[in-house]
């Protein structure tokens, strides 16, 4: 039994490991550096490369007693447990965990998404019995547009705007290079303005082999150079004094949850784009039926539908309630 | 229909109504005819289907979405067209949509039974912007924060009039109102119709701010009315025969015949509409139970009959009085009322006092004793003009009362508020146990409301649809205007316009009223 392998805290029992642990352990694996699954003070440390250099820009060198870094395919055995990393196509080092144990095989996603994203290696389909998957936007109304339509209204509205700037709020880890990667592949070559929270983050991506392009610091820029141009800040610098010094700016927010107008409107964002990391309703099935995984649990997120939907298909299906597991940012950072 | 959905996709995202009133002149200019005063209908929600309904919209999606699947989908977005809109499972890969005008006509024509393939089809055409346009269309309530106000104005900018001038013609047209594009584009003449048959736009109060207004103003100016407990309305008595509006315009006759058939002579009188037995007026309750029918059944006809207490005349027979002070007005409303003595209508009387301090004491008598929202003040020299002039009018409310209550369920909000638990139910003690004494929703800021929401989910007992049952430690402060008895209520007790103004986090839910307490405020009447 699959179950026997890992417990609903995510805890692998054999090796004593946890996933994601919301408090410090004496042996975690990270599957990728959002807050909301790498914590600082864990004795020992095992994450994709990508994952610890974040860990390390974000928390300090230190954060953790010790790292042992895993590459994506290579299966590293600890007693009778084998873990093996696949990319999970969320962020920059992004990982999926297989734990196989005596012939059984558990798959716990972390966050992801299928859609192409080349600032993060690319969602592997990985075959199990348990599936662990999350379910930020585990609603049937969630339908994500291809991201290039996004980036192409994104880029209208800048062109029938000239004497505005673009404001957009995007997650400072991966939102924000996923959004930066998207313009520059639709042809946007002028310099890209950052909040100074993102900026060190950007570099990072950029060290890592992530080609983003020209990058301005809006702090630096006079309020004329802004005008027609796009700048990005974390969801909260939108309507805060901060935006205030450029050129009446169009508030627009990268987030899964754009599609919902109701939502865009309670935020004040004149200009929704719905550019998510995660998978949406019909990316989460496909995941599902794909991985023939005959046992479901679900967690971070809206759990009830699908796990109505797994019972529907006679799969075993279970919630996972697992504390302190919100999305980091809550809804901006999807 | 693109333009459209882009239109109403602006409307409802852009803040600013500068940008709002350049997008509606634009759509007005570049549209031809009849698609922009559809539109126009569509806006100010003069068009309605007879058969394209929110109902049948919901049972065309359940054809092809799980129904529980679709309530967790309702419950979480909160508003029911955009549910609809992005749920619909099947998307063409071209999009190619009717125009507004055929889209209208398909909603027409189309008959019952296969209105729901017709729906089907076009979700499936239409690309996602606009199947939310289309949703809203075809079911009517758009929510994207667009006053009639600014519609007119957009309109009177597109056409270099003034906005009162397009408020005066805006009664007398209807879809697809060629005739009103016809003049803002001067190709014709101004609509015409008869000014003294139809809705004039009402003059409104400004609240009065104690601390400032009292010291300035000179209360020998003004006329003391009691501020009526009813809606207000306007009566057109005119050459084409007798029609009841609300403040906003709507025709409401048909659901109060017991007036439209019995009053007489030749006027356009602003008034209160209330129900009661000789012209004693009922809690608002009671009317509410006749504003809730479009046509009111015998029974209730005799149990709450309605009548209007008339304050002000716009027209005398056909002659407009507007420009006239209201002191003028008055005695003219006083002699047309001594010419035609009616059943049905009777005068909202003076009510006299020197000084504001003797007119603090009046008011609050009249809460106390006979349970009064307050008193308006109306400048003797004021003239009768449309919208809320700085100086000219005043409610001057009572103090409201105030009642810590406890928290006992919450239910997601609608519209701007979809996401969270704000419509909450909150109950008194008796005997040990809650009862509830109302519902109301949150008045204040993102970060409380947030904070709630986080306490509701963490002490939720049991959920039944989308109402959460909480545990029974939260302490509300509500205000409210007034407390009424009620027979349909639980508690006996009905409170008039309640609303959250503290979240007491500190204070035990066992200190919270005792419904003995909310009852004595109940005034004897
Ligand atoms: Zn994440
Ligand atoms: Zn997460």
């Amino acid at each position: 039994m699959p179950q026997q392998i890992l417990d609903s805290q995510l805890h692998i029992r054999s090796i004593d490991s946890y996933i994601d642990p919301a408090t410090p352990r004496e042996r975690a694996i990270i599957t990728h550096g959002h807050a909301d699954h790498a914590r600082s003070g864990h004795g020992s440390v095992l994450a994709t490369p990508d994952t610890i250099a974040i860990m390390k820009a974000r928390y300090g060198e230190d954060c953790a007693g010790k790292f042992q870094p895993l590459d994506f395919g290579e299966a590293l055995a600890i007693d009778d447990v084998t873990i093996t990393f696949y990319p999970a196509g969320h962020i920059l080092g992004s990982a999926q965990v297989l734990i196989e144990q005596a012939g059984q095989r558990v798959v716990v996603t972390g966050d992801y998404k299928r859609l192409p994203d080349r600032t993060s290696q690319e969602f592997e389909l990985v075959k199990c019995d348990l599936l662990v998957t999350e379910a930020t936007f585990g609603l049937p109304v969630f339908q994500h547009p291809p991201a290039e339509r996004e980036t192409a209204r994104l880029l209208a509205s800048v062109a029938g705007n000239p004497e505005r700037a673009h404001l957009i709020g995007a997650y400072s880890l991966g939102k924000a290079q996923r959004v930066i990667g998207l313009l520059r592949d639709a042809g946007h070559d002028a310099p890209i303005y950052l909040h100074g929270a993102m900026i060190r983050l950007c570099e990072l991506y950029q060290e890592r082999g992530i080609a983003l392009g020209d990058l301005g610091h809006a702090t630096e820029a006079s309020k004329a150079d802004l005008a027609g141009q796009v700048v990005i800040a974390p969801p909260s610098a939108l309507k805060d004094r901060w935006s205030r010094r450029l050129p009446d700016p169009v508030l627009a927010m990268a987030s899964g949850w754009m599609s919902v107008k109701q939502r865009a409107r309670q935020r004040g964002v004149e200009l929704p784009l719905v550019i998510s990391d995660h998978c949406d309703w019909n990316e989460l099935l496909q995941t599902i039926a794909e991985t023939e995984a005959e046992t479901v649990w679900v967690t971070h997120g809206r759990e009830d539908a699908l796990v109505y939907y797994c019972r529907q298909q006679g799969l075993a299906a279970e919630p996972l309630n697992i504390q302190g597991f919100e999305d980091e940012g809550g809804e901006d950072a999807a | 229909m693109k333009r459209f959905a882009q239109l109403l996709e602006l409307l409802a995202l852009t803040p600013s109504r500068n940008r709002k009133l350049e997008a509606l002149v634009d759509y007005f200019r570049a549209t031809p005819d009849p698609d922009r005063g559809l539109a126009l209908a569509v806006l100010t929600g003069a068009l309605t289907f007879k058969n394209v309904k929110p109902a049948l919209l919901k049972e065309t999606v359940l054809r092809e979405v799980d129904p529980h699947l679709f309530a967790l989908s309702y419950d979480y977005v909160g508003d029911l067209g955009e549910t609809i809109a992005l749920i619909w499972p099947h998307h063409a890969k071209s999009h190619e949509l009717p125009s507004l005008a055929e889209l209208i006509e398909l909603f027409n024509t189309t008959s019952k039974k296969d209105l729901p393939d017709l729906i089907a089809s076009l979700l499936t055409s239409a690309e996602i912007n606009e199947r939310w346009a289309l949703v809203k269309l075809a079911t009517g309530g758009l929510r994207i924060g667009l006053s009639a106000r600014l519609t007119k104005t957009a309109l009177a900018q597109m056409g270099g009039k003034d906005v009162q001038a397009v408020e005066e013609v805006w009664h007398g047209i209807s879809s697809p109102y060629q005739e009103l594009f016809d003049w803002l584009e001067d190709k014709a003449e101004a609509p015409q119709v008869d000014p003294a048959s139809r809705f004039h736009p009402l003059m409104l109060s400004n609240p009065v701010d104690e601390a400032k207004d009292l010291e300035t103003l000179d209360p020998a100016d003004f006329a003391a009315e009691w501020k009526w407990d009813g809606i207000r309305v306007q009566l057109v008595m005119g050459a084409d025969g007798v029609s009841l509006f609300s403040r906003t315009g709507d025709d409401i006759g048909g659901a109060f015949p017991d007036i439209v058939e019995s009053v007489f002579g030749r006027a356009v009188l602003d008034g209160e509409l209330l129900v009661g037995e000789g012209f004693d007026p009922a809690p608002f309750n009671d009317l509410q139970q006749r504003l809730n029918r479009k046509t009111p059944t015998g029974p209730m006809l005799v149990k709450h009959p309605a009548f209007i207490r008339a304050y002000d005349m716009l027209f005398d027979g056909d002659e407009d009085i507007r420009a006239l002070p209201w002191t003028e007005r008055r005695k003219m409303l006083e002699a047309w009322f001594a010419r035609n003595p009616q059943q049905r209508i009777d005068l909202s009387q003076i009510v006299p006092f020197a000084d504001w301090q003797e007119l603090a004491g009046i008011r609050k008598r009249g809460a106390d004793e006979n349970g009064h929202e307050g008193v308006m003040l109306k400048r003797r020299q004021s003239v009768y003009v449309p919208g809320r002039p700085k100086g000219e009018w005043y409610k001057w409310k009572r103090d409201p009362n105030i009642v810590d209550a406890v928290l006992m369920y919450a239910q997601r909000g609608h519209g701007k508020r979809s996401s969270y638990y704000s419509d909450y139910t909150f109950g008194a003690w008796l005997d040990g146990e809650l009862v509830p004494i109302g519902k109301a929703y949150f008045g204040f800021t993102d970060e409380e409301l947030r904070q709630l929401d986080k306490w509701i989910r963490g002490n939720t007992t049991g959920s039944f649809g989308p109402v959460r049952e909480v545990r029974k430690q939260l302490v509300f402060e509500v205000a409210f205007d007034s407390a009424q008895k009620s027979g349909r209520h639980k508690s006996g007790v009905a409170l008039r316009f309640p609303r959250i103004s503290r979240i007491r986090w500190d204070k035990p839910a066992d200190e919270a009223a005792q419904l003995d307490e909310v009852l004595a405020l109940i005034p004897a009447t």
